[in-house]
């Protein structure tokens, strides 16, 4: 066992790992952030998705131990200390972007990195910057309108789809 | 996953060391190693972490004009960064998705030598030299066959060397699932001639179409291409394909690929 340091959501964190512990379970078994949803546990669904120093990872094929020193940010992250939704996680909600809402936090949080360095991606954009996230409930459509919204853009053309 | 000891040195001289010991074994981005590991197809003593060496990490432009790159340099640095080899770059922006280019390396994804992958067809065709601790290979030398490569236990991939081509363009036949190459066409047009390097179709792993190169630096036109084809003997058949018509597809990406390289 070895003590890993790190900031998450703005607080410092830290806690005994082994070798083997994934970000994944660090954040959901010690930290107790259960957001971070864990769908496949083989890189494939991008419910895990957190931030580590300001990029998207997939948090189940990390290991804690890579985190040392790095600022972590997860879906608890995201809302204001009030409750208040953020931009992203609101036109979730007002474009019914979320069913069973398992693959939620991982879209929201894929969706945040894409904004941050493309404020205004495209549909096709939006797309291909899913690729690694996996829904079961939504077909997608609401997501992608999500995300325009979010973004300050017209969704009305996919509405009618 | 098995249990192991971690360790995250700062050189590449700590890193040599700490996998001089037993059953110790090197961890790029994880993208690969973690899942395999999951699957207990691997089991290592100690992992050592190679994400904290700088010196194996960016992109530069070498005296000859080559383009470097570290041997942990991730995917998505090479997509952002390897603007003056633009097929290279595209290719490192479309393998897998977001999360996994901002952890999979270039030394991890040339060491494991996956039969479907992309960077050994873009070493391949380039005639990249692949740089370890020890010494340089040259690509023509490195690719052994299917996850078979010349590195020897414990050596590892510091750098990789990429001569700029005049023009160049990556073709991939996405396999959906699995978001690798289920047939990729990597096309690279030098002063000297032209190199075509093909990965996901061969049982081999990633191989040079000769005949095609001849025809292409004779004349580097989609026609030049007329009439060539491979042979479905060797080639991978399997649920998404057979090896008819991963040959098939073999000719047909090498056409789009001279296409697009223009
Ligand atoms: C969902 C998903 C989609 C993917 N899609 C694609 C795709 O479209 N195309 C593609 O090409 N790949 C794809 N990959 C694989 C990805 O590119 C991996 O990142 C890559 O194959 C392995 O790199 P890594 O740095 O993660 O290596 P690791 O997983 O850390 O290591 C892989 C192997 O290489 C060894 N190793 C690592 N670094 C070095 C080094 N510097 N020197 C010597 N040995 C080293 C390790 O010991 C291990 O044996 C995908 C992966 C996932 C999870
Ligand atoms: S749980 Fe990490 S990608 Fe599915
Ligand atoms: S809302 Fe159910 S998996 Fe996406």
């Amino acid at each position: 066992m070895a003590q890993v340091k790190m900031t998450v959501n703005g607080k410092a964190a830290s806690g005994e790992v082994e070798g083997r512990t994934l970000l994944s379970s660090f954040l959901r078994d010690s930290l107790f952030l259960t957001g971070t949803h864990v769908g496949c546990d083989t890189s494939q669904c991008g419910a895990c998705v957190v931030h580590v120093d300001g990029v998207a990872v997939k948090s189940c094929t990390m290991l804690a131990a890579e985190a040392e020193g790095a600022e972590v940010s997860t879906i608890e992250g995201q809302a204001a200390p009030d409750g208040t939704l953020n931009t992203i996680q609101q036109a979730f909600q007002d474009h019914h972007g979320l069913q069973c809402g398992f693959c939620t936090p991982g879209m929201v949080m894929t969706t945040a990195a894409l904004l941050k360095d493309n404020p205004k991606p495209s549909e096709q954009e939006i797309r291909e910057h899913l690729e690694g996230n996996i829904c079961r409930c939504t077909g997608y459509h609401n997501i992608i309108k999500a995300i325009l919204a979010a973004s300050g853009q017209d969704v009305s053309a996919l509405a009618a789809e | 996953m098995y249990n192991f000891e971690f360790e995250k040195p700062d050189t590449i001289a700590d890193a040599v060391a700490a996998l001089g010991g037993e059953e110790a074994q090197a961890l790029g981005g994880g993208q690969t190693l973690i899942p395999t590991m999951k699957q207990r197809l691997a089991s290592p003593a100690t992992l050592v972490s190679l994400t904290g060496i700088s010196e194996m990490q960016g992109i530069c432009t070498g005296d000859d004009g080559s383009l470097c790159i570290g041997g942990a340099t991730t995917h998505g640095a090479v997509a952002a960064g390897a603007g003056v080899y633009p097929a290279l770059a595209d290719l490192a922006s479309h393998i897998g998705d977001p999360a996994v280019r901002n952890r999979g390396t270039i030394g991890g994804s040339l060491a494991n030598n996956d039969p479907s992958a992309c960077y050994p067809a873009a070493a391949l065709a380039s005639g990249a030299v692949i740089k370890t601790n020890t010494r340089e290979i040259a690509a023509d030398d490195y690719f052994q066959g299917m996850f078979d490569t010349a590195l020897n236990e414990g050596e590892i991939i510091t750098e990789v060397r990429f001569p700029v081509p005049e023009a160049a363009n990556y073709q991939k036949f996405v396999q959906p699932a699995s978001r690798f190459a289920l047939v990729g066409v990597f096309v690279a047009k030098y002063a000297d001639g032209v190199r075509v390097a093909i990965t996901g179709a061969s049982e081999g792993g990633v191989f040079r179409w000769t005949e095609a190169e001849a025809a292409l630096s004779a004349n580097f036109a989609v026609s030049a291409l007329d009439g060539l084809s491979l042979p479905g003997d060797g080639m991978i058949g399997d649920l998404h394909g057979s090896g008819d018509y991963r040959a098939h597809l073999c000719a047909v990406m090498t056409k789009r690929a001279v296409n697009a390289a223009g």
